[in-house]
């Protein structure tokens, strides 16, 4: 490195940085491309419906009155489920779900930020007050599945869960009202 | 340097006795949440300490620690003294006392609502005044920085700024950048709710004002790694510094797009839609570059080292490296923690993907190992590598440094190793304690005792450091006199204007602010939110 002109030396130097910068920027597309194309094909995005509903009034009326949460079969067959999220506790505390279909799962609250996972799937989300939080996913193994609250809402945030029990097709039987609800145990 | 050295020290000590306290709260967090501690301690103790560790170590060892590393190079690589001696005095005690206002609330326990706020939970109005105080003497440190740098300007007209005081000056406007978001939540929604002057708040608009500050802090963090990386440890390990460029072009790079990023915090959020979650997915793929470029420069840094001291062969100059050096060694072990760090980062902003991790033990599992690990232990080496020039005395002996630099490294990957695993189980973030009765999260159990050993030797590093530190202040050996600063392969004779000043990247961040935070704020000004009401938890 002692002979050549500096200026000569100095460019060999920058054109490995190039080289290297090169790679770098391959990855980084690799990666994006990957994101765009699972999100186009397979429909991997985040939760993003921005539904604006006021915290301070959700329980007197409407979708998220104590009358229309749980578990609801539509007449063309839709399953939603609608829960409240409430420091320290979901309502209901328990959620019926079908095995091998489409569920859509919407929530909200009236009082501080909450959060959800259900273990072992790929369900998760925020719920912020003053939004609904909506996602959709399809339960593959029947069973007691946990969901619990992940984000901090105050001292009794360690008390916060409830039970999502996934049920074979067969006894996911819907009341005349549509409605489902956890098998007693 | 005389009184700098006086003022670095300050700062520094106050930075690592928070730090020593934080890991011990750190530990017994661990321990309660594990089936050895079941039934230990209230949530009430355990969210006030969860709130202390996080401040302690986010905001005070960080921001106290940045501010005398600062002050330290602006002396030193410019070699001119410190402008504004009394206001660098000044930013210090408003910082410490500060700290004291925030801590009192927290231990008093008027102010369990985390680090990172919750609003529309609202701690004692003490808490927020005190951290606006640390980050008002911060701001500050951030004026002296520039000033630092336009007076050696003025004095070096066409010189090249020193690449450590270059580095340091990006920190400076990259915090100032930073602050912004969390001080106009602060200022205008979270304090005047604390003080009662308004009774609802605006949750979603506070969540994404935080995001604005939640990820360009993490690289407020980072960058004193990295000036060490770029500007100490090349020459440490007996090599010289590959490329001076490049680093002017990390700093930049970080500067530009560890900002317009914070959203990848809210994909899981409904008050965002998907194109501006995606445009910041985008930026935030950007910011992996800055650290891949420092990745190859200074592993060919390294490699200059290694073969000058008579390394052979593609990988023979590895063994060559000087190891026993703790600058050294502590590199290997950062980049490392990087690596498994870095990787972890990816899958948390790969969009989509963040369904499976967000709010995991995943996520602390990733922070932990990027800053715990890559981000301290460098402030490890740094502030072994410049101690004796602040105290003018000598390690007696390198081994036990050695041992406290291997301690954290072995701490930090068996503490977050399980983590991760634990994560990808669904292990939720921010609980007082697990109910281990449930088939689900006995299973857990083994790993997180694994992970509570691994915290046991992080705190066994953490005394030893603070140990370290104090037995070189009363060393009787007088410090020996070598250069700090790497030379580079090609010392900069003259650099453009574009890499030896700020003017250019700040309008480019201001325009990459403006595409990415322009509607998702203004959206909430627009069509205002529905309001929550205020939650006060003293």
């Amino acid at each position: 490195m002692t002979d050549q002109p500096a200026a000569t030396h100095e460019r060999r130097i920058l054109g490995t940085e190039l080289l290297w910068a090169f790679g770098v920027g391959v990855l980084v597309a690799a990666v994006l491309g990957m994101i765009v194309f699972t999100a186009l094909t397979i429909d991997i995005n985040p939760p993003s419906n921005v539904e604006r509903i006021d915290p301070k009034t959700l329980h007197l009326s409407g979708e998220f009155a104590e009358q229309n949460l749980g578990t609801t079969v539509g007449a063309d067959g839709r399953v939603t489920v609608r829960a409240i999220a409430t420091q320290f506790m979901f309502v209901p505390h328990c959620i019926a779900v079908p095995q091998e279909r489409l569920v859509t799962l919407r929530f909200t609250t009236p009082d501080v930020i909450h959060g959800l996972l259900i273990t072992g799937t790929n369900v998760n989300t925020m719920v912020v007050p003053g939004f609904v939080a909506q996602v959709y996913t399809t339960f593959t193994r029947t069973g007691d599945l946990l969901m619990p609250c992940h984000e901090y809402c105050g001292l009794g945030h360690s008390d916060m869960w409830a039970t999502v029990q996934v049920m074979p097709d067969s006894d996911f039987k819907p009341d005349r009202d549509g409605r489902v609800s956890c098998a007693q145990r | 340097m005389r009184n700098a050295e006086r003022l670095c020290l300050a700062h520094f000590w106050v930075a690592f006795a928070a730090f020593l306290a934080a890991a011990f709260l750190g530990v017994w967090q661990m321990w309660v949440r594990s089936p050895l501690g079941a039934d230990i301690g209230t949530p009430g103790q355990y969210f006030a300490s969860v709130t202390a560790h996080g401040v302690s170590m986010a905001y005070v060892l960080t921001t106290l620690f940045i501010m005398g590393f600062g002050y330290f190079v602006a002396v030193t690589a410019l070699n001119r003294p410190l402008p504004g001696k009394p206001w660098a005095w000044a930013a210090f005690w408003m910082a410490v006392i500060g700290v004291v206002m925030a801590l009192v609330p927290i231990v008093l326990g008027q102010a369990s609502v985390l680090y990172t706020f919750y609003p529309p939970l609202t701690a004692s109005p003490w808490f927020y005044l005190g951290l606006v105080l640390v980050v008002a003497g911060s701001w500050i440190w951030c004026v002296l920085m520039l000033v630092a740098m336009r007076g050696w300007k003025r004095e070096n007209p066409g010189q090249p700024v020193p690449l450590a005081m270059f580095g340091t000056v990006a920190n400076a406007l990259l915090w100032l950048w930073t602050t912004a978001g969390v001080a106009a939540e602060l200022l205008f929604q979270v304090i005047p709710a604390s003080l009662g002057l308004v009774q609802t708040v605006d949750a979603g608009l506070a969540r994404t004002l935080f995001s604005w500050t939640l990820h360009a802090i993490v690289y407020f963090w980072l960058i004193p790694a990295y000036i060490a990386f770029y500007t100490i440890v090349p020459g440490a390990a007996g090599g010289r510094l590959y490329s001076d460029t490049m680093g002017r072009l990390t700093f930049i790079l970080f500067l530009l797009y560890s900002l317009p990023v914070g959203m990848h915090h809210l994909l899981m959020d409904p008050e965002h839609g998907n194109g501006w979650k995606f445009i910041q997915v985008l930026l935030t793929a950007f910011v992996a570059a800055p650290t891949l470029l420092t990745i190859f420069t200074i592993t060919a840094s390294l490699e200059i080292a290694g073969r000058l001291r008579g390394g052979r062969g593609v990988f023979g100059w590895i063994a060559a490296l000087p190891w026993e050096r703790p600058a050294v060694l502590a590199t290997g072990l950062a980049f490392v923690m990087l690596g498994f760090g870095g990787f972890g980062g990816l899958i948390n902003m790969a969009y989509g993907m963040n369904a499976l991790v967000h709010n995991t033990s995943w996520v602390t599992a990733h922070f932990h190992l990027i800053f715990g690990g890559s981000a301290v232990i460098m402030y490890f080496a740094i502030a072994y590598e410049i101690w004796p020039r602040l105290t003018g005395r000598e390690h007696a002996s390198l081994a036990t440094l050695r041992l406290q630099l291997w301690l954290w490294f072995i701490g930090m990957m068996v503490m977050t190793l399980p983590w991760h695993w634990l994560g990808l189980q669904g292990q939720w973030r921010r609980v007082a304690n697990f109910n281990y009765a449930d088939p689900i999260i006995a299973g857990w159990g083994p790993l997180v005792i694994v992970s509570l050993a691994g915290g046991l030797v992080l705190l066994a590093s953490a005394l030893l450091f603070v140990r370290n530190l104090t037995v070189l202040h009363n060393s009787p050996l007088p410090a020996v006199q070598r250069p700090l600063y790497s030379l580079a392969v090609d010392p900069p004779r003259r650099v453009p204007a574009a890499l030896n000043g700020f003017g250019l990247w700040n309008a480019l961040v201001l325009a990459l602010m403006l595409l990415a935070y322009g509607y998702p704020i203004a959206q909430f000004i627009i069509t205002p939110s529905p309001t929550a009401m205020v939650h006060r938890t003293y």
